[in-house]
């Protein structure tokens, strides 16, 4: 993302709703500036704020005026007066940036906005989760702080070792160069993103052991975690095996997403030629 | 879209927080699906949610691309419901946000009449989520439950910040602006209806919570972090 200096007012507001806290105002130039290393491309700047489009001249005169006086500035917060955000054309492997960060951009693995998966959401028409197994959701960098994929890959790597599957559906899979061994491509590891979540799918007894090795990896990584467990509820729509070992663990379980399984297949398979 | 899934909170905290939503699935039902998510957005609407939203377009309340100067005196704080639903234009995750249970309950119900084939969801508490499915006699197909944040949370804000912020699970509300919001209104700046409507501008998919939000912030005029 690129601020345009001939725009820029220097009004601060962008700043603020950077996610990753990577707008800054430059004291030399004393326009709003993007910290490229930082700016995860997730367009919350270009996509959130509203845009006028005012004169850059009139406005600077008028801040400046304003700030003789010593009055405070009172604008609206979410609104960028001279619509000076201008997206880059982004080439390999920086677009990898905006593909894990800017949720209204489907991933070209899955076809899916936001993270790229549908984990359980999807499970009464996809069966991607059957009873007597759990489907964990790894997600890194949310809220708020991002993370490298080299960060990632520290986890990959002790999962693959651990014996434990990739969902094929992912888009961090989908970017492995080795999915056995939990290798990430070489040439995007240093790319920042968002969050990214990793996905597998264990039996029921294995969770308890798969978690703790989260647990010791987290300790390894400079960002967040946040975990997700799918399971399957049976006839009745009760779910006992996995919230169970969940709390046996010390989780207290406040939040969840629940499919309530009024989903069918519906799509028709055309005969091949 | 685990985007409503680790929302920062207790169980009681949701108690205004109810988002139901329909999604396709890739290759199995999303063939001719846009006529279902839409009508999915418009049955929402008698149940007078707070939000709607697609995963494409975004939400109800959505910032300006040409705002005009006076707005600053006047901006309109109502959610744009039909925009959302002539927005959908593919398949896509659409979302329908209530602040009570009863609401979510009784659109929930009306769903099921409606057989749309497309996967349901509720995110809210678990024991709201089951409620809401005892009340439409529909059991639980799949349950996803959110473990909450771990590793380095001495990166995370606190947690007035956090409520507020991870209301948008894509993470689309920094937390300097969640904390701008919450010292405006504490100056008097702003009302929290508007640093709420601000807030659920960045939401890129209308799963951000308004009404919970304004609550939130009301509540963060008396409390200290």
């Amino acid at each position: 993302m690129k601020i345009n200096p001939d725009k820029c007012v220097a009004c601060g507001n962008c700043t603020y709703v950077c996610t990753m806290g990577a707008i800054y105002i430059d004291p030399v130039i004393k326009r709003a500036t993007v910290d490229n290393d930082e700016c995860v491309e997730c367009y919350a700047c270009f996509n959130g704020m509203s845009q006028e489009h005012l004169n850059p001249t009139l406005v600077r005169l008028m801040r400046r005026l304003f700030q003789m006086m010593r009055l405070r500035f009172d604008p609206e917060p979410d609104v960028c007066p001279t619509a000076a955000f201008e997206p880059d054309e982004l080439t390999w492997p920086r677009v990898v940036r905006r593909a894990f960060s800017d949720p209204r951009v489907p991933h070209e693995s899955t076809g899916v906005e936001g993270r790229g998966t549908e984990e359980v959401k999807t499970n009464d028409v996809s069966g991607r989760v059957q009873r007597g197994e759990a489907g964990l959701t790894i997600e890194f960098g949310r809220p708020g702080v991002g993370v490298r994929f080299h960060e990632i890959q520290r986890m990959t790597r002790a999962l693959a070792q651990a014996g434990v599957a990739f969902e094929k559906k992912n888009p961090v899979t989908t970017l492995m160069s080795d999915v056995a061994g939990g290798e990430i491509r070489q040439d995007i590891l240093s790319e920042k993103v968002l969050s990214a979540i990793v996905e597998i799918k264990v039996p029921i007894e294995r969770m308890e052991e798969i978690i703790a090795l989260v647990h010791e990896i987290e300790g390894q990584i400079d960002t967040v975690v946040a975990i997700g467990v799918g399971a399957r509820c049976d006839e009745d729509g009760e779910e006992h095996e996995v919230f169970a070992v969940l709390e046996r663990m010390g989780y207290k379980l406040e939040r969840a997403k629940t499919n309530v399984g009024l989903g069918r297949v519906s799509n028709v398979i055309q005969p091949a030629q | 879209m685990t985007n409503t899934l680790h929302r920062y909170g207790n169980a009681e905290s949701f108690r205004d927080d109810y988002i139901v939503f329909a999604i396709p699935g890739r290759g199995r039902n999303d063939q001719g699906c846009v006529p279902k998510l839409k009508r999915f957005l418009a049955m929402a609407v008698p149940f007078k949610p707070v939000n709607l939203g697609d995963s494409r377009h975004g939400g109800a309340l959505r910032p300006s691309r040409h705002m005009n100067p006076i707005a600053h005196w006047r901006r309109n704080l109502v959610p744009d419901f039909q925009a959302v639903i002539d927005g959908v234009d593919a398949a896509t995750t659409v979302a329908a946000v209530f602040d009570n249970r009863q609401a979510a309950q009784n659109f929930l119900k009306a769903v099921k009449a409606a057989d749309l084939g497309l996967s349901i969801n509720v995110s809210t508490s678990i024991e709201g989520a089951k409620q809401c499915c005892g009340g439409a006699a529909q059991p639980r197909h799949s349950v996803g439950y959110s473990l909450g944040f771990e590793g380095k949370t001495e990166k995370l804000p606190d947690t007035q910040v956090l409520t507020l912020a991870t209301m948008c699970g894509h993470g689309m509300v920094s937390a300097s602006l969640a904390k701008k919001m919450i010292d405006w209104v504490k100056e008097g700046r702003r009302t929290p209806e508007q640093a709420a409507m601000y807030m659920a501008h960045f939401c890129s998919c209308g799963a951000y919570n308004p009404s919970r939000a304004k609550r939130l912030l009301e509540e963060s005029r008396h409390n200290p972090k």
